[in-house]
């Protein structure tokens, strides 16, 4: 074992000794806060989490949540520390340790399977090298996440880019994309195929026949 | 079949703009002071009649749900927790309501909250919809702009808050309970009912949780009638309803069709039809994961509606039509769903935290066939002590799946196990 994962948790090696909201997290906070009544200001647990994920990617370009950001998160709500614990690890949106700059999230459910989702996976592991799930490449640039159905199954497999949806995968549109990304051009999200979101491809078979006001 | 002008999601596909401007050309925010005007009781009356039931999968009438909340406040505050926490595996039907109509989901925060006397709306998206988030909060603050929510809403003397709230990757937060848990702060962990939400729910106050789809369609109801509504479809089983159907179809889509259309239909008329044609059809799970899986037997007939599924011993769901063909391992895919289950479980039931993993455990054996055929009846058996036997459904919904496979494709596992056995006496036998 490495001495990494000999440390109890909170301690490893790459945790920061200390985490402040800088003045974009302290707006953000602000617009959070005032979404729930007096008292309830726990509600704001999980936004402000993000907002800790969102600022070490800011920082660091690597979105993740450390030990120290939990604690500012529990002092600023006035919650006990390990409340924050708990929702920071039973969320699996949290990522508790530095990631990649790309974090390709590939989901493997049924029907992202159906549609092939095999060959994304395998296409992800031979252009960054990584071999396991959770993984970061050597050259810290990806990290591979197997997910649960990500909610965008007729224009499956999916492959979830940080915030952003690729759709309908196959290996060859994976290994260009993960081409660009390397690059640092990630091109717009959604349909690799051009599809118009969600409508059948080659055209839509309803909502054709309406027309509206004009909307300038 | 539907027609355009009975379509409710007139932007489902992102053709035109979201926003407030576009969004009042194509009907929105028409006349809703005038709606709010009509008064609560008669505003649940007209979604009693509509006979719109909930969208998210369990198919309750709104209307009623609606009708349960107390007529007079206590001193407490009410809330309307809306779920957009879509997660049910081939359900993608709520992401287009949210990125491309969400004006129809705020305007029925609005009318909602009115109807039940909350004075604020929580709309709960699942965290991976980080897109679909930032187009719903900017029409959010577009609408508190332009006056329709916030104080005085419309103009109609009422205060109505709506509120977005992002969750952070937890399928368990799409059961109610759960959701409320997750907006109080906490793990999303299932609450005993009773207490029911509508007597104590977000905060300990009364709350009314329901789908984005269910909210999304009440202001076109109220426009054009319970009438219209439940002219459409049949009977008990009313409206357009938002269909997914993914899988190995040539087209896969969203579709708003009728409620009752043939799957038959659904799936050739807007999904391109089967790869391969109908009769390369296997099996269609119809109403996303947790329903259990139907063969093409029983496919060839059925309709899409609550009680036609509930008939062949399947559900409606949430109406996400996940089509199988003959290629398909039908035991993996069913496998798969196992894990998923056995991933989300949320660990607070023992049923379930331990038996999502044994049923995982056992599937994963099934697709190799490295198991004993009596074995088949023990799973079965164990699904039925998960079933019924935990504080929410995710227990029910990891069950379905394999007893539906049992149900349709027993001979497909006993010939797997078969198979297993006679490739491991050959073997034997070559070592001999």
């Amino acid at each position: 074992m490495s001495a990494e994962t000999d440390a109890p948790p909170g301690q490893e090696s790459y945790q920061p000794a200390s985490f402040a909201f800088d003045a974009a997290s302290e707006a953000e906070i602000a617009i959070h806060l005032a979404k729930y009544p007096a008292g309830r200001q726990a509600s704001a647990v999980i936004p402000l989490l993000y907002i800790v994920q969102t600022q070490m990617k800011r920082h660091t370009d690597s979105a993740w949540v450390p030990r120290a950001g939990m604690d500012a998160v529990a002092a600023r709500l006035s919650m006990p520390p390990i409340r924050v614990y708990e929702v920071a690890t039973f969320y699996l949106m949290f990522n508790l340790r530095p990631i990649g700059k790309w974090h390709l999230q590939l989901c493997t459910t049924t029907p992202c399977w159906l549609r092939g989702s095999d060959e994304v996976v395998r296409a992800c592991r031979e252009a960054t090298g990584i071999a396991g799930w959770g993984e970061t490449s050597a050259d810290g640039v990806f990290t591979m996440t197997e997910v649960e159905c990500v909610g965008a199954c007729v224009n499956a497999p999916i492959l979830q880019v940080n915030d952003d949806f690729y759709e309908d995968m196959d290996a060859e549109r994976t290994r260009a994309l993960l081409a660009a990304l390397r690059d640092g051009k990630p091109p717009p999200m959604g349909s690799m195929i051009g599809r118009q979101n969600s409508a059948p491809e080659g055209g839509a078979t309803t909502l054709t026949t309406l027309a509206f006001a004009p909307e300038g | 079949m539907l027609t355009d002008q009975d379509r409710i999601f007139t932007n489902l596909y992102g053709l035109h703009d979201w926003r407030l401007k576009a969004a009042r050309t194509r009907g929105d925010w028409d006349g809703t002071k005038e709606i709010l005007a009509r008064g609560r009781d008669a505003i649940v009356e007209e979604m009693k009649a509509s006979g719109l039931r909930g969208r998210g999968g369990a198919g309750f009438p709104t209307g009623l749900k609606w009708s349960f909340m107390p007529k007079q406040s206590d001193g407490r505050p009410a809330y309307l927790a809306v779920n957009a926490d879509e997660s049910e595996p081939g359900t993608c039907k709520d992401r287009d309501i949210l990125r491309h109509d969400p004006h129809k989901l705020i305007e029925g925060c609005l009318v909602a909250c009115f109807a039940m006397g909350a004075g604020a709306a929580y709309i709960y998206i699942r965290g991976e919809f980080a897109n679909e988030a930032k187009v719903l909060d900017a029409a959010i603050a577009e609408a508190y702009e332009a006056g329709l929510i916030g104080r005085n809403a419309c103009g109609s003397g009422y205060d109505c808050d709506v509120f977005l709230h992002r969750g952070a990757g937890a399928y368990i937060c799409g059961e109610e309970t759960a959701l409320l848990e997750s907006l109080e702060g906490k793990k999303g962990m299932p609450r005993m009912k009773p207490p029911f939400p509508a007597a104590m729910g977000l905060y300990g106050c009364p709350t009314t949780v329901n789908n984005v789809e269910s909210i999304a369609v009440a202001p076109t109801i109220l426009r054009r009638g319970a009438a219209w509504f439940s002219g459409i479809g049949r009977k008990n089983n009313t409206g357009p309803k938002v269909f997914c159907i993914s899988g190995h179809v040539n087209k896969p889509c969203n579709v708003e069709e009728e409620l009752g259309v043939s799957l038959r239909e659904l799936i050739e008329k807007h999904a391109g039809g089967v790869r391969g044609g109908w009769d390369n059809l296997l099996a269609v799970i119809p109403g996303g994961a947790s329903v259990p899986v139907i063969p093409k037997s029983v496919c060839d007939e059925v309709l899409m509606d609550f009680d036609s599924l509930r008939e062949v011993r399947s559900g409606l769901g949430t109406a996400a039509v996940i089509v199988m063909d003959r290629s398909t391992d039908i035991i993996r895919a069913i496998a798969r769903l196992s894990q998923f289950y056995k991933h989300e479980s949320c660990g607070q039931c023992t049923p379930c935290r331990e038996g999502t993993g044994w049923m995982m455990r056992v599937m994963n054996r099934m697709v190799e066939g490295r198991a004993e055929p009596e074995e088949i009846d023990t799973l079965e058996q164990v699904t039925r002590q998960v079933e019924g036997h935990t504080i929410c459904a995710l227990g029910d919904a990891a069950a379905w799946p394999i007893q539906g496979l049992i149900r349709h494709f027993r001979p497909v596992m006993e010939e797997r196990i078969a198979s297993y056995k006679q490739r491991g006496a050959a073997m034997k036998m070559a070592a001999e």
